[in-house]
């Protein structure tokens, strides 16, 4: 029997983290995603040890600052790509609220860290979901664009195709193909 | 902390087109390490030693002599350790049914090569920074598809 599933990311790496946590007796509160507050102090000795059974797990504490603020607007960008209602709103006004700096001062250091800019994160962001959305054969590409807020399904399709090289019916076509090879092995 | 540069192989038995290649990653702003084989074989027996330091991104010549890029390709697929590669194959022509042929193969990125230094250099430069966002940005790798 083959299964296929489908990923919460987000959710995978909460529950990681907290019974992480709780496995060290770690008192914590959750600020916002990917970051945790210490209330009390933690021994040298168990926070190694703690950094270390995170690092297994796929997780990194995160210590300069510019990564975690670049860390942060990129979990905006995500969150924002994923709830629609919000992007009603330009992203660049959006981001500059939610993190409480100018858009030049986000933008410049995004770029500096990432070697690509927001805008450009953010249409890969879209069409990776798009991705996924395709793969879970649920939408039509219709709907796939006006879920992500684009103009039309040919503005989504344009962008498809000149952020990956391939249309979206290649994509679709291929990824099938891999599971119907895979199926056989 | 995360590591700040990208780890490449690239496997071309032509010499023109390896000093070209290291020359155009050379002058990227990502920091790479570049390791480099002129064959196929050679290439293989590096990824199967059990302690090799394995590369974020593979650059594969589509035409080389012993082993091809197309049978690096079905090799490396077989061999667990060896998944999280990007692959990215390169050749100078190719139909859009062999470079669909390719990606259902497994290969992630599929480069056209372009005939003059600057564009290469670009073409590169695009790939390994969009191989970077799927590196550090938690992206899946399974839907990684880039032709270029």
């Amino acid at each position: 029997m083959k299964l296929y599933l489908k990923f919460d990311f987000n959710k995978i790496a909460k529950i990681v983290l907290e019974k992480q946590l709780e496995q060290f007796n770690i008192q914590y509160k959750t600020l916002s995603f990917g970051e945790i507050e210490l209330p009390e102090k933690v021994s040298e000795t168990v926070f190694a040890e703690f950094q270390n059974s995170l690092n297994e797990s796929g997780i990194e504490i995160v210590e300069n600052q510019k990564s975690i603020l670049v860390q942060k607007i990129k979990d905006t960008i995500v969150e924002m790509v994923h709830s629609p209602e919000i992007v009603n709103v330009k992203s660049s006004i959006y981001l500059a609220d939610k993190l409480n700096h100018s858009y030049g001062y986000i933008s410049n250091l995004f770029s500096e860290v990432t070697y690509t800019s927001i805008e450009n994160f953010i249409i890969l962001q879209k069409i990776e979901l798009t991705k996924q959305l395709i793969i879970a054969n649920e939408l039509s590409l219709t709907e796939i664009a006006y879920q992500l807020n684009y103009s039309s399904v040919a503005h989504l399709s344009t962008q498809f195709k000149n952020t990956t090289g391939i249309t979206p019916s290649a994509f679709q076509r291929i990824i099938a193909k891999r599971r119907e090879l895979a199926s056989k092995k | 902390m995360q590591e700040d540069f990208v780890h490449i192989i690239l496997a071309d038995d032509d010499q023109d087109d390896r000093d070209f290649f290291s020359e155009a990653f050379d002058e990227l702003k990502i920091k790479t390490k570049l390791n480099m084989f002129h064959d196929g074989q050679q290439l293989m027996n590096y990824l199967l030693q059990t302690d090799c330091v394995l590369p974020n991104i593979l650059f594969l010549d589509l035409n080389m002599p012993i082993k091809s890029g197309i049978e690096c390709l079905h090799e490396i697929k077989k061999e667990e350790h060896l998944k999280d590669i990007a692959i990215a194959i390169y050749s100078t022509s190719a139909s859009d049914e062999d470079i669909e042929e390719t990606f259902v193969n497994g290969a992630n990125i599929y480069i056209k090569k372009p005939n003059d230094f600057n564009t290469l250099k670009k073409v590169l430069s695009d790939v390994v920074t969009i191989n970077w966002q799927y590196q550090t940005s938690g992206l899946n790798k399974d839907n990684f598809l880039l032709k270029m």
